[in-house]
């Protein structure tokens, strides 16, 4: 009762940009902030902080998938990190829902807590070639993480492997080879079907597909959904490429300097971007079709840096349609006018004014 | 103009190889193409097709163990026909048109870029390598080159360090080492591979705009399709060593006939398009190249290979210079 009321308590109090109305939540961070310290000089004085991400609030639905994008340096990774533990946040809340608890924060459980929600994460990384242990074989590399987390007799332990690489289309004999043995592909379905073999409910995959070729990719991500069917499991997808992420997710957050600038379906956010950034790193992408029509939006400049970001609105430095405003007053992400679950951080869209109402059953 | 002088490069049955401790292997197996003055060649392929190789082997940039073992490249300079494959890799001739007339670009501009020496002072000596000019000469034409590529306070920025540029940055420094020579054809391997989207999106219409104004030709090699249809005028589609297709844009991604080309372009998704449909795969995955199938090398990989496929394809010529390897390119598929 008494975390229930924190709570509340803690929504009232802050913008609640997003607010889950269902049940079926599996995540939900709110207020997150990871900050590396700048140290500068013989004494090592922290001079500044990198804000990799700086107040972020999302949830995840079990089930559906999550995309995050951005460009390099946007926090993206951070982010994802921070969701398995990878990297301690500064400060936010984390609730993840598992056990008989319902939803709890799992940035202040007791160590044997926290090593039980370990298990229900997951994180498959980017580079198959430096994920797997070369020196150890895929049996190896699959058993420590069940025996860590006391999952059967050794036989037991086995079959399970020898399951799970049925399920990622590899044959079970080959879980006595040697990474170097296998192709990119064959590697990254490796580290999928590893992610898996403790049972996980929630999976961060951080540029899964990034490192392969095209043909594989595809593999990949077919594998990915029918795993995520057949599981039910929830992910968040991290990736540059937005082609691959809109295909993948059922929602996508768009991030620029630690922060989420848009978050909508991805239908919605492909169809009607709202944010000005969005819309330029949709126009960015080519695509393959003859007699595009699409205008391109070419953004002046790079990405500024995190440790002294822009005042104001992140993106205006960056931004055509930049106002006064944006230059002095950061934008909350609000709902947007008319749409169910479509979020903007703008001061130019049409949102409602009024942050909508908390409604939080946990 | 007569259709010669039009052309800048030809190469007709490229084959290099890399000879290995135990092995060898076929890099590029019979490559040929030609290209035309002021136009854009899209390569594309998936890793290990020998797209790169290809353009490595044109400047003569391959490393020790490839070798050229048949085929030409003739560049068609101002001077007349010069048989680039026949030349010394590091003679004075090669030096000559390296850099000067062929201008490259590469992947990683971290790793092209000497990290000892300041940007402006890499872009100056490529110019003074060249051309009779004074190096404070030299170091000006640098500062018109990166304020035309858009790094501002350029006269000041000339004295960083590759490393105190971000990454689109150095992505333009390189361009202003390929370009400020002037060259008449312009290799760029990969070249926003590395980048972020809004990044790239701003090198590409850079290489656009410089195409635009000095008539450079481009040899584009990428892995995306979707860089090929904005930027390119012709596509080849190479796979384990050999263009399987080729044509311009509109012919080969209109109504591509190659199996392969077709399932490259089915199986990444696209913006907006089939969403929720499965996307298209290509079983297995690529041959190794030292041990390559009998045939048709796609053949153990495609999904209407026939007894036929078992002996090479010929090149066929479907017509307006789109050429296909393929026996069953000119009917039957349907997908």
């Amino acid at each position: 009762m008494l975390e229930l009321h924190g709570g509340l308590d803690d929504m009232t109090k802050a913008s609640p940009a997003v607010q889950p109305n269902m049940n079926d939540v599996i995540l939900d961070i709110r207020h997150l902030k990871k900050y590396y310290p700048v140290y500068k000089g013989v004494f090592k004085k922290v001079t500044g902080h990198v804000k990799a991400v700086d107040d972020v609030s999302l949830y995840v639905r079990r089930g559906e998938t999550l995309g995050l994008v951005g460009e390099s340096g946007c926090g993206k990774t951070t982010l994802g990190k921070c969701i398995v533990r990878l990297q301690s946040p500064t400060s936010g809340e984390m609730r993840f829902r598992y056990g008989e608890g319902g939803m709890r924060d799992i940035l202040s459980l007791n160590a044997k807590e926290g090593f039980d929600v370990r298990k229900k994460i997951q994180i498959v990384f980017q580079d198959p070639y430096s994920s797997l242990n070369p020196v150890k074989t895929i049996y190896e590399a699959f058993d420590e993480p069940l025996r860590v987390h006391r999952m059967g007799s050794r036989a037991q332990r086995k079959e399970i492997i020898a399951q799970m690489l049925e399920v990622v289309n590899l044959r079970s004999d080959y879980m006595y080879r040697y990474p170097h043995e296998f192709s990119g592909g064959q590697r990254q379905r490796i580290s999928i079907a590893r992610a898996l073999c403790i049972k996980p409910e929630l999976i961060v995959c951080d540029e899964p597909v990034s490192a392969l070729d095209v043909s594989i990719q595809a593999q990949v991500l077919n594998l990915m959904k029918d795993l995520q069917q057949q599981m039910n499991l929830s992910y968040v997808f991290i990736a540059h490429d937005l082609s691959v992420v809109e295909y993948m997710s059922d929602r996508i957050a768009v991030m620029y300097l630690g922060q989420v600038v848009e978050l909508a379906t991805s239908t919605s956010l492909y169809r009607t971007p709202r944010h000005p950034y969005t819309e330029a790193l949709l126009s960015a992408v080519p695509t393959p079709e003859l007699d595009a029509v699409r205008e391109r939006i070419v953004l002046k400049g790079d990405v500024p840096s995190p440790i002294n970001p822009p005042s104001g609105c992140r993106f205006h430095p960056r931004c055509s349609k930049c106002q006064e405003i944006c230059r002095v007053e950061m934008p909350q992400l609000r709902k947007v006018s008319g749409t169910e679950d479509h979020y903007v951080a703008c001061h130019l869209a049409d949102t409602e004014s009024v942050p909508q109402e908390a409604r939080m059953e946990l | 103009m007569n259709s010669e002088s039009d052309l800048i490069l030809k190469v007709d049955n490229l084959q290099t190889q890399f000879h290995l401790s135990r092995r060898v292997v076929k890099a590029v197996n019979g490559v040929s193409f030609q290209m035309k003055r002021g136009r854009t060649l899209g390569v594309v392929g998936e890793s290990g097709c020998g797209k790169s190789v290809t353009a490595h082997s044109i400047v003569q940039l391959l490393p020790k163990m490839g070798r050229i073992v048949d085929g030409s490249i003739t560049y068609y300079s101002s001077n007349g026909a010069v048989e680039l494959s026949k030349l010394k890799r590091n003679g004075s001739e090669m030096r000559a048109i390296r850099g000067k007339e062929i201008g490259m670009i590469f992947q990683d501009p971290m790793a092209s870029l000497n990290p000892v020496f300041t940007i402006g002072h890499q872009i100056a000596e490529n110019i003074t390598q060249h051309e009779k000019i004074s190096r404070a000469a030299a170091m000006e034409r640098a500062v018109e080159m990166l304020t035309m590529l858009g790094i501002p306070q350029a006269s000041t920025r000339i004295k960083d360090y590759p490393h105190q540029f971000s990454g689109g940055m150095k992505q333009r420094a390189m361009i202003a080492l390929a370009m400020v020579c002037n060259p008449k054809l312009l290799i760029a391997d990969e070249p926003t591979t590395a980048l972020d989207v809004t990044i790239q999106a701003q090198i590409l219409e850079l290489m656009k705009e410089m195409q635009h104004k000095y008539g450079t030709s481009i040899i584009l090699i990428t892995h995306n399709m979707g860089i090929v249809a904005d930027m390119a005028d012709d596509i080849a589609v190479m796979y384990m060593g050999r263009i399987v297709e080729f044509g311009t844009v509109r012919q080969v991604l209109g109504s591509p006939r190659h199996p392969y080309t077709r399932a490259l372009l089915q199986s990444v998704p696209v913006l907006g398009i089939a969403k929720g449909e499965r996307l298209k795969t290509i079983r297995g995955s690529t041959p190794d190249p030292s041990d390559m199938p009998e045939g048709c090398e796609f053949a153990p990989r495609c999904d209407f290979a026939t007894k036929q496929c078992k002996t090479v394809p010929a090149d066929t010529d479907l017509g307006g210079g789109h050429r296909v390897r393929c026996w069953n390119c000119m009917g039957g598929l349907t997908t």
